[in-house]
């Protein structure tokens, strides 16, 4: 038994398939939970009021549109590597859920901003790497859209990933460089004495949770689509050639 | 390698290599600028460091898709991954060639182009300086880029929808070592970052270049 076992899409299908409910469960229980516990029984920040309530869903999907990046290197790195077909799938299926958290924590730390910095937008090294993440994932999104071969789309998605991450990550320090931030730092660090009040913190790992669990039953789906996909297509394949 | 270097130079000097063309792309952005932003000197002056990288950037950007699209398609590009020259060689000479004759001429034209927008004196100097080492890493980049979407179609938006992102650290680096050295501060820090920036990417791009070309060749 290892992981690689779940390589086999035959194998994938049927555990993911078991495992999918379950998820979709957890993150919406978390989810709600979370949610209702952040915005109707935390109280009011003495001076952000309630608008710092945005917290809740702002920091969960900064979390997932950094990590769905990560998994889709990772999983570059293991088509690139081991060729397994479902790998370089679920790189693809999770590229658009990223593209959506990047956009929400862009549009609710705008929608946060305007009434407490006074403005939507700054060119603060947080929010500009934001961006220019938000960019990449476009790229590559558009990369897998051009080609037909779906090997080949594969791999050139592969190496794009790859070289976009050292890019990506060279932006985000460059920025610190050009601009001083406006962002408030890390504040959920297991290390440090001054961290958020567990009044807030708490509500905010169940969000947390609930995203991780939100973007992996949404990236079981969608890779599972692409399975169903990629066979229908070879089906009908062998239809035309019959 | 030199026999290749000087066919691809020799190639985009002739006519419809779009030699002149990022020239004249560079020229027409430069000009488009007071237009836009209104032709008082004190405020372009504070622009025109930002402005002159952003035009090189996006002339640099215009040829990118000729760096391989010609062979593709009449089939040099096979040629050359069967010779004894590595590909990673090939792909090294041909960035050299793009700066060659792009970012070394851009750079050159650049001060010309400088005085439209009324850049202080000091900026001059530093202007060459860090076209010269940053404009390599423009033409590298981009060569990856090329090698990316050199099976597609029409690869040329795609293409500058990959390369941008990735220009980011470039223009930061360059125009910030620009603007710092105009106003007589020390510079030498995003220079230096600029430096490194050209060198990795010399050392690192071609082989994923290579990879990029060897998957499209398949």
């Amino acid at each position: 038994m290892s992981l690689w076992e779940y390589a086999n899409p035959r194998k994938f299908m049927h555990t993911s398939g078991a495992v999918l409910p379950w998820v979709i469960a957890l993150a919406v229980v978390t989810l709600v939970v979370g949610v209702i516990w952040g915005f109707f029984f935390t109280p009011d920040d003495y001076r952000q009021g309630s608008t710092v309530k945005i917290i809740f869903l702002h920091v969960p999907s900064a979390l997932m549109a950094i990590n769905a990046w990560l998994m889709m290197l990772i999983a570059s790195l293991i088509w690139l590597v081991r060729r397994h077909h479902v790998s370089a799938l679920a790189a693809k299926a999770a590229a658009p859920i990223g593209i959506v958290m990047t956009v929400i924590a862009l549009l609710t730390g705008a929608i946060w901003g305007q009434p407490m910095w006074g403005t939507a937008w700054e060119w603060d090294p947080r929010l500009t790497s934001f961006l220019i993440l938000l960019l990449f994932y476009l790229g590559y999104v558009a990369l897998w859209a051009a080609i037909d071969n779906p090997d080949t789309a594969a791999d050139l998605t592969s190496v794009l990933c790859l070289v976009g991450s050292v890019f990506a990550l060279l932006s985000r320090y460059a920025v610190l460089f050009w601009n001083q931030g406006l962002h408030q730092g890390a504040s959920l660090s297991l290390d440090r004495q001054e961290n958020v009040h567990n009044a807030f913190a708490l509500p905010l790992y169940v969000c947390m949770a609930g995203f991780v669990a939100l973007f992996v039953s949404l990236l079981l789906i969608r890779t599972r689509t692409e399975i169903r996909k990629r066979r229908m297509n070879a089906l009908l394949a062998r239809e035309r050639a019959a | 390698m030199i026999a290749l270097l000087l066919r691809d130079i020799r190639l985009s000097m002739r006519s419809g290599g779009g030699f002149g063309l990022a020239l004249a792309f560079f020229l027409i952005v430069i000009v488009l600028v007071p237009f836009g932003v209104g032709p008082e000197t004190s405020v372009l002056g504070t622009i025109a460091p930002g402005i002159l990288w952003v035009g090189a950037l996006l002339a640099c950007l215009l040829s990118l898709d000729r760096i391989f699209a010609l062979d593709y398609d009449d089939g040099s590009l096979d040629l050359m991954a069967t010779s004894p020259l590595p590909l990673e060689g090939v792909v090294v000479v041909k960035a050299l060639a793009h700066w060659i004759t792009t970012g070394v001429p851009l750079t050159l034209i650049a001060p010309v182009l400088a005085l439209l927008l009324n850049l202080p004196q000091d900026g001059y100097f530093w202007l060459l300086v860090t076209l010269a080492i940053g404009t390599p890493a423009l033409s590298i980049i981009g060569t990856f880029g090329a090698a990316l979407t050199v099976g597609l179609k029409r690869g040329g938006l795609l293409l500058s929808l990959l390369v941008l992102p990735m220009y980011v650290p470039t223009l930061i680096f360059g125009a910030e070592a620009l603007r710092r050295g105009m106003r007589g501060m020390e510079a030498g820090v995003p220079l230096l970052f600029l430096a490194a920036i050209s060198l990795a990417a010399l050392a690192l791009l071609p082989l994923a270049a290579a990879a990029a070309i060897r998957i499209n060749l398949r």
